[in-house]
């Protein structure tokens, strides 16, 4: 998590995935996800069937399987919480290789796993294919509070220079021959983190200055909204659709 | 510790995303009153600030590093209902943009990070606050104090979720010893940090710190406190070990330095000294609170110290070797 926050998931492409409509994709996004969740555990051939839906859509917007793959890295702390709960878990114990591990442990770590790692997944598809902006416009367009998603805008863009000026920081004392290491070294860091504070907020009110000298009164003016062609949401709600069929199949059958 | 979807069943979820939302618009709506028509572009860089901030790898202790949260330095900053904001949109840009975190869980995610981090963060400086004398040097100390709850409370609130809807098979006791065993370590880094953040705005700009507007500005902060920093976390982590370990003791020893492993793990770098004294008082805890929470005491008071003696051998044996 310390690292590539600053440039967004975005894989360029011009895949009909990447040129569905923002909005479309993230309420595909939200009804796979559900569909995965809802899902009883004892389903293993909804979960495949779920994978199988990803690796197509992914296939379909040409992001190779490498990025996916190298995204999931984010996962690994529940990865390794995942691996240690059939050790530590309690209740029943079934024998393995000769090595004792719990039942409802072992569970639990395939839900996690399967779970965790399809949301992951289906998040690193539409985020692959949708470029920051856009993601923001899909908000405004599901009706999420403007205020929210001119707050996430200014945060989104800002963000390169903000951590550009960091980054600048760190460089400058590192030149100087100062590389902080230990807990009472860390006044240096805090000292630039101060600094950091200031400049942002400073440059948030010239922000702002300039913004009133551009005819802003308090509000961002609404952008035009073309329609959206109903292939789009066919297209996009084709995955979702299908999942919800698997899932509403195994809670039915209950497995 | 973004938590991903499918960690804790639907309904939590469901539940959690209300929550979420409430306090949003709550927060939204106070945090308009606060910053009136320059709302948008200061919340939306105070966010960049944060976001920065929670990517930078600061020394924890004992040679550990961590990341910082920012709740409470956010709240002590910028006031607890722009804090708000700011915080629950840096974990929707997470989740959406960057998929850390699950979508699902955004509402867990938002409920842990921003609401309980802002709100213990702000009430706990402000309770702070109310007893400590009200010199700029108090401000520093009572935030820290705010940062370093804000984490074990935070953890404390993944435990709560995790006890309603978990759906791994681990006992409540376990995960909750496991969680706040790390999170008190990684609150007095968070602590320490958060106090020297609030030091070097007080001392550059001190109108811009939301929680010491009632202090004369005049005095500013002066140089060389950081000795007072970690007294003050010192004493916050002996505290928070006293009242919490007669909760821990009933953990197995060995899921207990793992998890401690697995959450620096998260935070990038594992240095193996810290956790050994503190897991070892975990063993020799006794069944009577008092013992134990002495136990606690202990284990803290001794990590700290063998913690920093190994690292200063450590260190003059690194500094000899670049002399030479």
């Amino acid at each position: 998590m310390s690292q590539g926050h600053l440039h967004a998931l975005y894989h360029h492409g011009r895949s009909r995935v990447h040129r569905l409509a923002p909005h479309v994709k993230l309420v595909a996004l939200l009804l796979f996800i559900s569909a995965v969740v809802a899902t009883p555990r004892e389903a293993f051939w909804a979960f495949g069937g779920y994978a199988v839906l990803l690796v197509v859509a992914a296939a379909t917007a040409r992001i190779p399987a490498g990025f996916i793959a190298t995204r999931l890295l984010v996962e690994i702390p529940f990865v390794v919480f995942a691996i240690l709960l059939p050790f530590i878990g309690g209740g029943a114990r079934i024998s393995l290789l000769g090595v004792s591990l719990s039942i409802e442990g072992l569970w639990g770590a395939w839900t996690i796993l399967a779970k965790g790692t399809l949301g992951l997944a289906a998040s690193i598809v539409m985020s692959a294919t949708t470029q920051v902006a856009d993601i923001l416009i899909g908000l405004d367009r599901l009706r999420v509070p403007r205020l929210i998603t001119a707050i996430a805008g200014f945060m989104v863009r800002y963000l390169d220079v903000v951590a550009g000026e960091m980054r600048r920081m760190r460089i400058a004392m590192l030149s100087r021959g100062y590389d902080p290491r230990w807990l009472w070294q860390a006044r240096a860091l805090a000292t630039s983190a101060g600094a950091l504070f200031i400049r942002s907020f400073e440059r948030g009110e010239r922000a702002h200055q300039a913004m009133i000298a551009r005819g802003y009164r308090g509000h961002m003016p609404e952008e035009e909204r073309s329609t959206t062609p109903a292939g789009d949401w066919l297209l996009a709600l084709a995955v979702p659709f299908v999942a919800w069929v698997l899932g509403a199949v195994a809670l039915a059958v209950g497995r | 510790m973004h938590i991903p979807d499918g960690f804790i069943n639907g309904a939590t979820s469901l539940g959690a995303g209300v929550l979420a939302a409430g306090g949003l618009g709550a927060g939204l709506r106070w945090a308009g009153r606060q910053l009136k028509e320059r709302y948008v572009p200061l919340a939306g860089l105070v966010g960049a600030f944060i976001f920065s901030m929670q990517m930078v790898n600061f020394p924890v202790g004992a040679g550990t590093s961590g990341h910082l949260i920012g709740g409470a330095l956010a709240a002590v900053l910028v006031g607890p209902w722009v804090g708000v904001v700011v915080m629950a949109i840096v974990v929707i840009v997470q989740a959406l943009l960057f998929a850390d975190g699950g979508v699902s869980a955004l509402g867990l995610n938002i409920v842990n990070m921003a609401l309980v981090t802002v709100g213990v963060g702000w009430w706990s400086f402000r309770m702070a606050r109310a007893v400590l004398p009200r010199t700029t040097r108090w401000v520093i100390a009572a935030s820290g104090v705010g940062a370093t709850l804000s984490v074990v409370v935070s953890s404390l609130g993944f435990v709560t979720e995790y006890a309603i809807g978990g759906t791994g098979a681990v006992s409540i006791g376990t995960v909750l010893a496991a969680m706040t065993g790390v999170h008190v370590l990684i609150g007095i880094g968070e602590g320490l940090i958060t106090g020297a953040i609030v030091a070097a705005v007080l001392a550059a700009r001190p109108d811009l710190v939301y929680g010491a507007r009632d202090v004369a500005t005049g005095a500013s902060a002066r140089r060389g406190r950081l000795g007072a920093f970690v007294a003050v976390g010192l004493g916050v982590a002996v505290v928070v070990a006293a009242l919490l370990s007669p909760f821990a003791s009933s953990a197995p020893d060995g899921l207990e330095r793992v998890a401690i492993d697995l959450g620096f793990a998260t935070q990038e770098g594992e240095h193996p000294l810290a956790e050994s004294p503190l897991a070892d008082y975990e063993v020799a805890g006794e069944e009577s609170g008092v013992a134990t929470a002495a136990a606690g005491v202990a284990g803290v008071v001794v990590t700290f110290g063998v913690g920093a003696a190994v690292l200063a051998v450590r260190r003059r044996r690194r500094t000899r070797r670049v002399g030479s």
